[in-house]
């Protein structure tokens, strides 16, 4: 590990990593809360078209991933609350034109080439530069400053939309910080393991995180240590075996994942057998309850 | 177990109506689900909306809270109206819903506690009082000695019954409860007529979306049956044996065929034999 700190560039890179190790996992509680677990594959397909733009006018791809992102994400939430799509077929739309976007673009730009392209789709951490560390530290703070002043509210939203709305919350404006946060925190953790691994970052700690859990603050809390473990672990793992470092983090989250099924199962057992009713397995509820007739928005 | 709630703040003569709808429209796809209802509620008072499936009485429930907006008409809460309601501490919901987890594990203290969102200042810390309220919420329902599991570890009604505990914490004075005894066993059923019967006791403000009236019918002291979103009856609420056979009562029947047996108006308790 000390050999690792003797170099600069991994030095910014640890250090980018213990931000994506610390931010994703909290905002992608919240995502899975909500069932938008997809959503940051979504954005992070409209980071890329701003990783383009950005390198396409020689601004700091990302600041232009940044601000292409937010305006994604709230563009996502209008189209899913304005037109009648549903959720997933809004994000279908923003994979598509956000990929397809970046490639366009890039192909515009002189100089950049296939490697450029590979570099923000899989992540190149060995290469963030001290710009970029900046950026991504005032990023990390703003989206946990976020999720602690509105953290409550954001429970109450993610948990149930109509009780938020019982409750006089603002909705609207509830939902488009949360996909905005959720944009940031793609930026972040793109340099790390690239845009179509982002979302993994975000979802598999809490998913493993789940296995292991009663509580929803231990939930927050776990999958911001699994985060911790798999970034950190992942980037020297990569180091010493001269691996993709993206690729490896996501695979250690996963391996992480399955270590933590198994521990859970017997966790469970274990209860069970001492005659606390056991955790049930996955998110189903009780099926004897009467079916939601919800007939969706009324026309004003 | 008999939990103090602070709530019926405003049980004088002179308060204004819990909820003034008045020639409320709504509709679904230009479809009309509301069709010019009045209805005044006042304060303390538990009153029951019926009807069949399809009738509007969910609808109306949800444009009370400003779930749904109206087509036209006006609602007023507590003397305001709606759009320019503000003091939504008062108001406890109670939604109709499978499970009352989400998809991350939490527990039943955190769900219950979720519900002062209203009341909380940001970046507090919850206070004595806020731990007290969510304590009492807990026992209202029985479900005191279950704080600490896993909302997902409880059956189906004692979920129902941490969903009206979450209504409970942010101690309003008005709540609105869209079948809270769906899909719920006898015994959880008693449980949660009794809580209701508590909130009665303490001049609470109470509207229930019913199906049937069931062990909620000692309770209630009004009803209102809907039936395509018209109201067809407002009163003391119907017996067991259904609306229609309420002298004076104002029959619309849906079906076309009154000698077609299966044509009965929902309201009769047709779900009761559930397990």
């Amino acid at each position: 590990m000390i050999e690792l700190l003797q170099y600069e560039f991994m030095r910014r890179a640890l250090i980018a990593a213990v931000l994506v190790g610390l931010v994703t996992p909290v905002i992608g509680t919240f995502l899975v809360q909500r069932r938008l677990a997809l959503l940051g594959d979504g954005i992070g397909h409209v980071a890329l078209t701003g990783v383009a733009l950005g390198l396409l006018t020689s601004t700091s791809p990302v600041l232009t991933a940044a601000v292409v992102a937010t305006l994604g994400a709230v563009l996502m939430e209008l189209v899913r609350v304005r037109t009648r799509t549903s959720g997933d077929v809004a994000l279908a739309l923003l994979f598509y034109g956000g990929i397809a976007g970046g490639v366009l673009l890039i192909g515009l730009t002189p100089g950049a080439s296939n490697a450029t392209l590979t570099s923000f789709l899989f992540g190149s951490v060995s290469t963030v530069g001290e710009q970029d560390i900046w950026i991504v530290g005032a990023l990390a703070v703003g989206v946990l400053t976020v999720l602690a002043v509105f953290g409550r509210e954001l429970f109450v939203l993610c948990q149930d939309e109509e009780v938020a709305r019982a409750h006089g919350l603002p909705v609207r404006f509830l939902s488009i910080l949360l996909a905005v946060t959720a944009a940031l925190t793609v930026v972040i953790a793109m340099r790390v393991v690239g845009v179509l691994m982002v979302s993994a970052l975000m979802i598999v700690p809490v998913a493993a995180a789940q296995q292991l859990s009663r509580s929803f603050r231990v939930t927050v809390g776990l999958a911001v240590l699994i985060g911790l473990l798999s970034s950190l672990g992942g980037l020297t793992t990569a180091f010493y075996s001269d691996l993709a470092p993206g690729a490896t983090i996501v695979l250690l989250a996963l391996a992480v994942y399955c270590v933590a099924v198994v521990v859970g199962g017997l966790l469970r057992r274990a209860t069970a057998r001492r005659g606390v009713p056991p955790l049930p397995q996955g998110t189903g509820g009780p099926t004897d309850t009467m079916p939601q007739t919800d007939r969706g928005r009324v026309t004003p | 177990m008999s939990a103090q709630f602070d709530g019926a703040r405003s049980t004088s003569p002179d308060a204004p109506a819990a909820f003034q709808i008045i020639d409320a429209h709504a509709a679904y796809d230009g479809v009309p689900v509301l069709d010019g209802v009045d209805v005044e509620i006042p304060v303390g008072r538990t009153l029951a909306v019926l009807g069949p499936n399809g009738s509007g009485k969910s609808t109306l429930m949800r444009a009370m809270l400003g779930i749904v907006p109206l087509t036209s008409g006006e609602i007023r809460v507590h003397g305001t109206p709606l759009k320019r309601f503000r003091d939504w501490r008062r108001i406890g919901y109670v939604p109709q819903r499978l499970t009352a987890g989400g998809a991350v594990p939490a527990t039943v203290r955190e769900i219950v506690a979720s519900g002062q969102v209203a009341r909380r200042r940001r970046l507090s810390l919850p206070t004595r009082a806020d731990r007290v309220a969510v304590d009492e919420a807990l026992a209202a329902v029985d479900l005191g000695d279950r704080a600490g599991d896993s909302v997902r570890e409880l059956s189906g009604g004692q979920q129902q019954r941490v969903l009206i505990a979450r209504a409970l914490a942010g101690r309003p004075d008005t709540f609105v409860m869209d079948e809270p005894m769906a899909g719920v066993d006898a015994d959880n059923q008693r449980a949660l007529a009794e809580a209701i019967s508590r909130l009665r006791d303490q001049g609470s403000t109470v509207v229930l979306v019913l199906h049937e009236l069931g062990p909620l019918e000692e309770v209630i002291d009004r009803a209102v049956v809907l039936e395509h979103g018209r109201v067809v009856h407002d009163g003391a609420p119907p017996k067991a044996t259904g609306a229609c056979a309420r002298p004076g009562h104002e029959h619309q029947h849906p079906h076309p065929d009154p000698n077609d047996p299966d044509a009965h108006p929902e309201i009769i308790p047709t779900r009761g034999a559930r397990p």
